[in-house]
């Protein structure tokens, strides 16, 4: 008896001690809270009230017309829509295992030690960090196809015989725009996997050396397996973001449809055509997709909280 | 000394050869910018193809600034960068220490929320963004760009933050508890200062996401009042509709380029850290 009294008096002792951090923890994340809830919830939500409904996005203040899952039955239908994830799917598939691969690469490269590591280090942040407008244009311009360096080394080099119109040939169009993202992401994809390496201790690959393993079986042993979460995270990273590819693309093909993703198809119905109903139908369609992979890359994270 | 084989030459060799591929494979495209931005029209159309010009010209990069509002776009670029830099910091700030220090119900689900929203496609919330822009007049403004940037910033900062005050050690809080300091002043007092690699780290990604942002920025500016660098450089038009000002666009992106490449030298090792933060420990 007097034990659970003692108990009891120290549980409510320390609930009070709790409740005033809780107190002190919503108040700091009030701020927070509320502006996400304005710049996220409420864009969230109007977009999906708008999907609902047909309006003109060119007279302010707007005139909804309720329509029902009329967009969505139209999205279902529209040729356009599917090419455009088609086109997105390809684009994620294609640029995220070369990027993964080539990246893997780069980080195992420059993990040895050499002379000029730091420099490039530095080389690699750079891509990262312009903005992928700038990357775009200057491969748009490398693409040239009577004045671009590309053909022109590609000529040199022997690898070809003539100057291909990169960005005007159907079949090279997406290609073309891929090796772009590839070439702007790689280097970050090499720098996160280049952490995970580091975390490896040197130990674990001297006891493979002094059991008579080979490099590569170290390299399958011992790197792979320990790399494995780094590289999960940084394959569903540069998933989600692939899929909401916008800029590499609007920027080196504008809204050819051969190369349209969804993201461009959803603006172009929305800004270009003013139909901000059926515009809003096609971003949730991105939406849904996308929340797909959010929710592996969340669960495949299970980031520890506390 | 031990005589090495043939083998281990042969492999320094291909390895020395491999790494000087991928340097070249890097920054070749800046190379190409940097050449063509220097060249008269004459040898930027010219076949074959001049690698450098011999005589290298600085007028392109006057005519950005004299026959482009580039000028603008760059006051444009720094001041929405700058300002969502410093709200995202203030306001990601508080929240981190909340998620990274203090024990209360509820935290996981904030947190995951906050995670959710930083994984958030842009594009999804277009429709609804232009509305709450045009609801509260900001369209066209600095203000626009700087509200709907938040909703990518704020949540990218809090989570680089929140990992960064988990890793301070909870001893120096402890300490200003027994000294009788309330949380406010623990976390101004004590916190902040050793926050500060943290904060420059995340001020510094946010402000490069905000700087590089280009859908937002092109679907809620109409004109060069509130127009920044990236949508000015992808909409570059010279004085003859068919033919792109390709030297001036390089030029531009050459400036734009090189305070960035100056950001990456000076804190190359905050932002692997950060990202590495946001990334890896999760």
């Amino acid at each position: 008896m007097q034990q659970t009294a003692v108990k009891k008096r120290t549980a409510k002792g320390e609930l009070s001690l709790e409740a005033r951090r809780a107190r002190t923890a919503w108040l700091f994340l009030a701020p927070s809270l509320i502006v996400v809830l304005l710049v996220a919830g409420y864009p969230l939500y109007r977009t999906i009230q708008l999907s609902l409904t047909q309006t003109n996005l060119l007279q302010f203040p707007l005139k909804s017309h309720f329509v029902g899952l009329l967009n969505y039955k139209f999205l279902l239908q529209d040729s356009q829509w599917w090419d455009s994830v088609k086109n997105t799917v390809i684009f994620t598939v294609f640029s995220v295992s070369i990027e993964t691969l080539l990246g893997l690469g780069i980080a195992l490269l420059v993990n040895a030690k050499f002379p000029g590591r730091g420099a490039m280090r530095t080389a690699m942040l750079i891509p990262w960090a312009i903005p992928t407008v700038v990357s775009a244009q200057m491969w748009r311009w490398m693409y040239n196809d009577v004045y671009g360096v590309i053909n022109d080394l590609m000529m040199k080099v022997g690898l070809s015989h003539k100057a291909y119109a990169w960005l005007a040939n159907p079949k090279l169009m997406l290609p073309a725009v891929i090796s772009v993202d590839v070439w702007k992401t790689t280097p970050f994809m090499a720098l996160l996997l280049l952490a995970g390496l580091q975390t490896i201790p040197n130990e674990l690959y001297e006891a493979g050396r002094v059991d008579g393993a080979t490099p590569w079986q170290n390299f399958l042993r011992v790197t792979l397996p320990l790399l494995r979460p780094a590289l999960l995270i940084a394959l569903i990273f540069r998933t989600l973001d692939a899929l909401r590819v916008f800029d590499v693309i609007y920027v080196m093909t504008g809204t050819n449809p051969t190369t349209m993703s969804m993201a461009v198809y959803s603006r172009q119905q929305l800004v270009d055509f003013g139909a901000l109903g059926y515009g809003s139908a096609l971003s949730v369609g991105i939406f849904v997709i996308i929340a797909i992979f959010v929710v592996i890359y969340v669960v495949s994270l299970r980031v520890e909280v506390d | 000394m031990r005589r090495r084989g043939v083998g281990y030459w042969l492999g320094n060799i291909a390895f020395a050869i491999l790494v000087v591929l991928v340097f070249v494979y890097l920054v070749f495209p800046f190379f190409w910018a940097i050449s063509s931005s220097l060249k008269t029209q004459q040898e930027l159309f010219q076949t074959p193809l001049v690698y450098w010009p011999p005589v290298p010209q600085w007028k392109n990069y006057v005519q950005v600034f004299t026959g482009q509002p580039f000028a603008r776009n760059l006051l444009n670029s720094f001041i929405v960068a700058g300002l969502t830099t410093l709200l995202a910091l203030l306001i990601g700030g508080t929240a981190a220490y909340a998620l990274g220090r203090i024990r209360f119900r509820g935290k996981r689900a904030i947190f995951y929320s906050i995670l959710g929203v930083s994984m958030f496609p842009q594009v999804a919330i277009l429709g609804g963004m232009f509305v709450l822009i045009r609801t509260l007049h900001f369209y066209n403004t600095w203000w626009g760009l700087i509200v709907s940037y938040m909703v990518f910033t704020l949540p990218f900062t809090v989570w680089v933050l929140t990992s960064f005050v988990r890793e301070i050690p909870r001893e120096l809080e402890e300490a200003a508890f027994v000294d009788g300091a309330t949380p406010i002043q623990s976390l101004t007092r004590v916190l902040l200062p050793v926050m500060a690699p943290g904060l420059v780290t995340a001020g510094l990604l946010a402000f490069i996401q905000a700087w590089n942002e280009f859908l937002f920025a092109l679907t809620f500016t109409v004109d060069n009042h509130a127009r920044t660098v990236p949508v000015a450089i992808a909409l570059f038009s010279g004085a003859s509709m068919f033919e792109l000002p390709w030297a001036q666009i390089m030029a531009a992106s050459v400036i734009v380029t090189v305070p960035l490449i100056i950001l990456v030298l000076i804190f190359q090792q905050r932002i692997v850290a950060g990202l590495t933060a946001g990334a890896v420990k999760g």
